[in-house]
């Protein structure tokens, strides 16, 4: 099972949207509103094949970082944090594998995509999918949400070890 | 990616924070929520530092500040999105308050693009993905849909309906006239309809080597095309031999119809509809390039399908068959007229004159009214005349579906995805006057066997 803080946990179950930030090819940080999924031990995003810059920068380079900070999309929980990580993308197969690997942890969070995929004829392109598989590095906590303070910082026991 | 203007900074002061994001001394994007105020005029935006050892903005590098809202939908999931990132630099701060200075932006606003057209305006980047995989993965990595689906899209299967309307109607008229052969009318529809499919791929295979299709990023269920080349769902080689496997197949059953029949007059309709099916999109004739797409899509789905139809069970062509087919024609045509209305903008970039692109849009909606009105008007004019049978007048009860498209059309012309629903009601507006004047004819023939 994962290391993240347990309130951590409660907002990745929690949240609509997160921010997915990673580093283009010139270096610069890129930032990607995307639905956070977890499942336990490592985060898990998705895209389509449409909007896939954000996978060819993670290929070429996997260090990536995950915010969550809109009280809106974390349904009124308190708290906000910030987990770095290192990202793997999960494309052996676009058409189908992402259902198999996510798609049970999506519907919870957006019911209505079941429809969506029900009329997959009219967005063939859209379902065509990567998964994007975040190990937790080192986390930051605001256990109120406000960034005046300094956060509680946590990172992977493997590190802590090291 | 767009250079900073005062636009931006002022929508990004709409949103109730920001995300800082930088990439820290460890190689790990960094990202803090922080509150802000945007100086749209100075072209800067004023932070407040975030606390804390893990989190000082640095000022050596380029930062990155994302607006962000969604609204939750209990039930459903979210909508409203739209997203706004900037990247520049940071300033050291003073008294816990950091500026920065943005130089590029970029963004989407669904109220502004709508999802559709954003994913279409990306399928370039999808087809560079994929490719890009392939290489990795040395085979070939493409978009798929289950067979059924892909022969739907492909096909444009529901539009059939443009088939069966005129070859029923045809056949209805013959049946009135005392002639009626269930086989030749089967065989009748299906060759019918295969010509009609293997019509629709032909079409898309120019269209898509047109540049049309692509440079349409509008498409609808109605229209834009079946996209499977430019989604990759298809090769173009595979496409081809559809094409040809659908043809030969209608080729095939109007031969036999023709040497059942023994009508060198069904022989002449056949090749008509055929040559202008092809001729609609292919070169050297290209019509539907030259304006003249709605007529040969209202004489081939008009006349030609309904007295070919008449002729498969009489032998001969009649007055009242021809009289049937107009309003039958004119509605089509204006199926196709309405579908163009969104296609416009990418028909005018391929050359295509299609009416829309050729006619204001005062024009194009008054003559969509008037042609509708002329369809009904044939209707009258047929039964007063006493070509039509009195009960063919059960076709008028359709006409308030005329009104309610001309009000579409005036009010959403520039609205791609508001007016889907009223090119659905002017797909049905054709389908549910064919249905009332079979029904008349059904009536009719009932009548005329009863007395």
């Amino acid at each position: 099972m994962g290391w993240l803080p347990e309130p951590v946990e409660r907002l990745l179950d929690a949240a609509l949207v997160g921010e997915l930030t990673v580093i283009g090819s010139d270096g610069r940080p890129i930032t990607h509103p995307l639905i956070p999924l977890y499942d336990g031990d490592r985060i898990l995003m998705h895209s389509s094949t449409l909007f896939s810059r954000k996978l060819e920068h993670i290929k070429r380079n996997p260090r990536v970082s995950v915010s969550l900070t809109d009280p809106i999309a974390l349904k009124g929980l308190p708290g906000r944090a910030t987990i770095q990580g290192t990202a793997r993308v999960i494309e052996d197969d676009p058409h189908a594998q992402w259902e198999r690997l996510i798609l049970d942890l999506w519907r919870k969070k957006e019911p209505v995509i079941d429809a969506f995929l029900k009329m997959r004829v009219a967005l063939p392109l859209f379902f065509e999918r990567a998964v994007i598989e975040i190990t937790p590095q080192r986390c930051l906590w605001w256990a109120d949400g406000d960034t005046a303070h300094a956060p509680e910082v946590t990172v992977a026991p493997r590190e802590e070890a090291a | 990616m767009a250079s900073v203007e005062a636009g931006h900074l002022a929508k990004l002061a709409g949103y109730p924070f920001v995300v800082i994001s930088w990439v820290d001394d460890a190689g790990y994007p960094m990202s803090v929520a922080t509150e802000f105020e945007a100086d749209a005029q100075g072209g800067t935006v004023s932070l407040r530092a975030p606390a804390g050892d893990a989190t000082v903005v640095p000022t050596d590098r380029e930062v990155n500040l994302l607006g962000s809202h969604i609204r939750p939908k209990p039930g459903e999931g979210y909508d409203e999105r739209r997203y706004l990132q900037l990247w520049g630099r940071a300033a050291a701060p003073q008294d816990g308050r950091i500026i920065f200075t943005p130089t590029r932006a970029w963004g989407w606003d669904e109220a502004e693009i709508p999802f559709f057209e954003y994913s279409e305006r990306s399928v370039p980047q999808s087809r560079r993905y994929l490719a890009q995989l392939s290489e990795e993965q040395g085979r070939t990595v493409r978009p798929r849909l289950s067979l059924g689906w892909l022969l739907l899209r492909t096909t444009r299967l529901p539009f059939l309906s443009a088939t069966l309307v005129p070859v029923l109607l045809g056949i209805a008229v013959a049946a009135r006239h005392g002639t009626f052969n269930w086989w030749l009318a089967l065989v009748t529809i299906v060759g019918g309809s295969f010509a009609h499919l293997g019509i629709n791929v032909s079409n898309d295979i120019f269209d898509t080597l047109s540049g049309a299709d692509e440079a349409n990023v509008n498409p609808t269920q109605f229209s834009g095309g079946s996209r499977v080349l430019i989604y990759d769902l298809l090769t173009l080689r595979q496409l081809v031999a559809l094409a040809f496997g659908l043809f030969g197949a209608a080729a095939a059953i109007g031969l036999y119809l023709v040497w059942t029949t023994a009508s060198q007059t069904l022989l002449w309709i056949g090749v008509v509809g055929i040559v202008l099916g092809v001729a609609y999109t292919a070169p050297p004739l290209k019509l539907v390039y030259r304006g003249l797409g709605e007529i040969a899509v209202a004489i081939g789905f008009g006349p030609v399908m309904l007295l070919g139809a008449y002729v498969v069970q009489t032998g001969s062509l009649s007055w009242e068959a021809t009289v049937a087919s107009v309003p039958v024609a004119i509605l089509v045509a204006l199926i196709l007229y309405v579908n163009e209305i969104p296609d416009r903008v990418g028909d005018a970039a391929a050359g295509k004159r299609t009416l829309p692109v050729r006619l204001p849009q005062g024009v194009v909606t008054g003559a969509y009214l008037a042609a509708a009105l002329i369809a009904f008007a044939v209707v009258v004019g047929g039964v007063i005349g006493g070509l039509l049978p009195v009960p063919a007048l059960l076709a008028l009860l359709a006409a308030p579906l005329a009104w309610r498209v001309y009000g579409g059309i005036r009010q959403f012309y520039a609205q791609p995805y508001a007016l889907m629903g009223f090119m659905g009601i002017n797909v049905n507006l054709h389908l549910y006057v064919g249905g009332l004047l079979l029904a008349g004819y059904a009536i009719a023939i009932v009548i005329r066997a009863l007395t």
